[in-house]
């Protein structure tokens, strides 16, 4: 079963009168369970995909459907004005998706446990699920952890804390943008494995964006894009 | 953890610049308490002392209307005379209850505090003035035996500032005699705590004012027309008519333009106080925009963020609220005696009265003061696109 399916995606950024193509009639799926590599080069549109596909942006054109639930319709989004709201696309994000950045965007003054539970605040659940929290702390080793500020982690633990906090609220689709950009190759290779992990045991469908190409093949398609186009699949 | 919690550690990435804040809100806070309290202080010692003369209309010598004020209630300088005869003609009328006849006078004290100071002798009949003032009670001895005789009756401050008790012997200033002290009043918070007290016809004798009066006070029957009356009293020539209600006003009126600058100060204050907290709550804001996208990234929505960073602000101004309002408390004293310097008269009693109600208001005030300050600042964050966030260096 699809989970992602990708219709016909354009995105166009104006600069002055000139018109750039970020994406430029993109079309694919995701089976529900896949790891999908999105590589390129800089300014390929790698970033620009996925904030669409994770719903961070409006597409100008096209249509995608998210676990079978039609998110942005087959529509020229520009001709018709037509813009979901950023409360739309926070609502659509809540129930689909978890997010890692290269940076890791920890909150300074919280603790591990805290930053975690970050996504849990904004969705009102203020019974703290110990049992789903202390399993993801001990799946990605950070059990221990739980109780310390990021300034007293390692920059791979600070990365698995920012996957734990993306998994907190049991995504769908966890979408990873250049997670290991931040990282050594010990710690890229932690982080390597655990995605592969969490995918196998937990079957969560991972779109990984990124430039390392030892890291973009554990996924069961890549998709390589070029000047917003995909060059392969 | 909840948003409220979310808040509170937010305010502590920058300490320094949260503490200076909160310094700033505690500042304006008992700037204000401070202010409200001296209003309500102000006028209820004022009353106060009002109510304790015990009549409720003066005569006094035709002069300016705000040196007999300040006579009624603090003694002074330059004072004028009137001829005794006047108790006569006004007992005569039928609307008078009673009268008592009083004859101040002022002496300089070089050994009076720093600089000097003055030392104010009221001469009062023993039979009336006790009369009129029911609520004066002794804490030793009592009022003198007769109506021309050497002794005195301390109020309670005189008493404690000249260190004496009954039996004590005392200097009358300009007359070089000693006088017995016969009795020291309890303190009862007027303008009376720090009197010295002669008989009139001593005062009259040692002073050379034979046959004078500078005051004389009338308490009417309970069902006269006190107006009627007092449009009586001005045709008596050369007497200047005081009414208690005009004291009152009189001294409001001078205090009036102190007030509006002390008001005009909290107002800035305020101002001060909440381009403070917008200018904090703003940086902050400039600082975490990524952060802010990335909350919102994660589930935020825009009133998540609004209101994260309002309850900043009100935590802000509520801390340095409550901080601000026991120091306005604590420093009352402190408080009082600067103001006791700035104005031109002060009566007795408790300046700065702050009570329950006016820490409830000024704590209200603040906070309101502080989200008015907070709303763009929240504004701002709340419109924050995450993808832009995401993508911007900073």
């Amino acid at each position: 079963m699809n989970i992602v399916e990708a219709n016909n995606l354009v995105k166009i950024y104006a600069r002055g009168s000139e018109k750039i193509y970020a994406l430029n009639n993109i079309s694919f799926s995701i089976k529900k369970g896949e790891i999908v590599s999105v590589i390129g080069q800089s300014g390929s549109g790698k970033t620009t995909l996925v904030n669409v596909l994770g719903c961070l942006d409006n597409p100008s054109i096209g249509s995608l459907k998210i676990d079978g639930q039609e998110i942005f319709k087959n529509t020229d989004f520009v001709k018709e004005n037509l813009k979901f709201s950023e409360i739309e696309l926070t609502k659509i994000r809540r129930k689909f998706f978890g997010y890692i950045f290269q940076k890791f965007f920890l909150i300074p003054t919280l603790t591990v446990k805290e930053n975690i539970l970050l996504p849990s605040v904004f969705q009102k659940q203020f019974i703290v699920d110990e049992k789903r929290l202390n399993d993801i702390t001990e799946m990605l080793g950070i059990s221990k952890r739980q109780n310390h500020l990021p300034s007293q982690l390692s920059g791979g633990e600070m990365q698995r804390v920012a996957i734990a906090r993306a998994l907190i609220n049991n995504p769908q689709i966890l979408i990873a943008d250049e997670p290991t950009g931040n990282l050594d190759s010990k710690r890229s290779s932690e982080i390597q494995e655990l995605l592969l992990n969490l995918n196998k045991n937990h079957n969560i469908t991972i779109i990984l964006v990124t430039h390392n190409l030892e890291l973009a093949k554990i996924g069961n398609s890549i998709i390589e894009l070029f000047d917003g186009q995909i060059k392969k699949n | 953890m909840n948003i409220f919690q979310l808040s509170y550690k937010n305010l502590l990435r920058r300490k320094v610049r949260t503490s200076f804040t909160v310094i700033g809100i505690i500042i304006s806070t008992w700037v204000l308490v401070t202010l409200l309290g001296f209003n309500k202080g102000y006028e209820n010692s004022l009353n106060n002392d009002i109510d304790g003369m015990g009549f409720q209309i003066v005569l006094t010598a035709k002069g300016c209307p705000y040196e007999a004020a300040t006579l009624m209630l603090k003694g002074g300088t330059g004072l004028r005379y009137m001829p005794e005869e006047i108790v006569k003609e006004v007992n005569f009328a039928e609307e008078v209850d009673k009268t008592t006849a009083m004859l101040m006078h002022a002496e300089f004290d070089p050994n009076k505090g720093e600089n000097g100071g003055t030392i104010v002798y009221l001469g009062i009949d023993p039979d009336t003035y006790p009369e009129m003032k029911p609520y004066l009670n002794f804490k030793q001895g009592n009022w003198f035996n007769e109506k021309s005789v050497n002794e005195i009756v301390l109020g309670y401050e005189a008493a404690e500032l000249e260190q004496r008790e009954i039996g004590d012997l005392m200097l009358i200033l300009g007359s070089e005699l000693e006088f017995k002290v016969v009795g020291v009043l309890n303190r009862t918070g007027t303008q009376d705590d720090g009197m010295i007290f002669l008989p009139l016809k001593t005062v009259q004798e040692i002073f050379d004012k034979k046959g004078e009066l500078t005051m004389l006070g009338i308490r009417l029957k309970r069902d006269a027309d006190i107006s009627a009356f007092e449009e009586k009293l001005y045709e008596l020539p050369d007497i200047q008519v005081v009414s208690m209600a005009q004291v009152k006003n009189t001294i409001m009126n001078l205090v009036s333009s102190a007030k509006v600058i002390v008001f005009s100060i909290a107002f800035i204050a305020f101002l001060i106080a909440m381009f403070g907290v917008l200018n904090t709550v703003l940086m902050s804001v400039f600082e975490r925009y990524q952060e802010i996208g990335i909350l919102k990234a994660m589930g935020a929505l825009p009133k998540d963020i609004f209101n994260i960073i309002l309850i900043e602000t009100a935590l802000l101004c509520s801390i340095g609220g409550i901080i601000g309002i026991i120091f306005s408390y604590l420093f009352s004293n402190v408080s009082e005696i600067a103001i006791r310097h700035f104005l031109p008269f002060t009566p007795s009693g408790s300046l700065i009265k702050v009570d329950e109600k006016i820490a409830v208001i000024s704590f209200f005030a603040i906070i309101l003061i502080g989200i008015i300050g907070g709303i763009y600042p929240a504004l701002h964050a709340s419109n924050i696109r995450p993808l832009d966030a995401i993508r911007s260096d900073s």
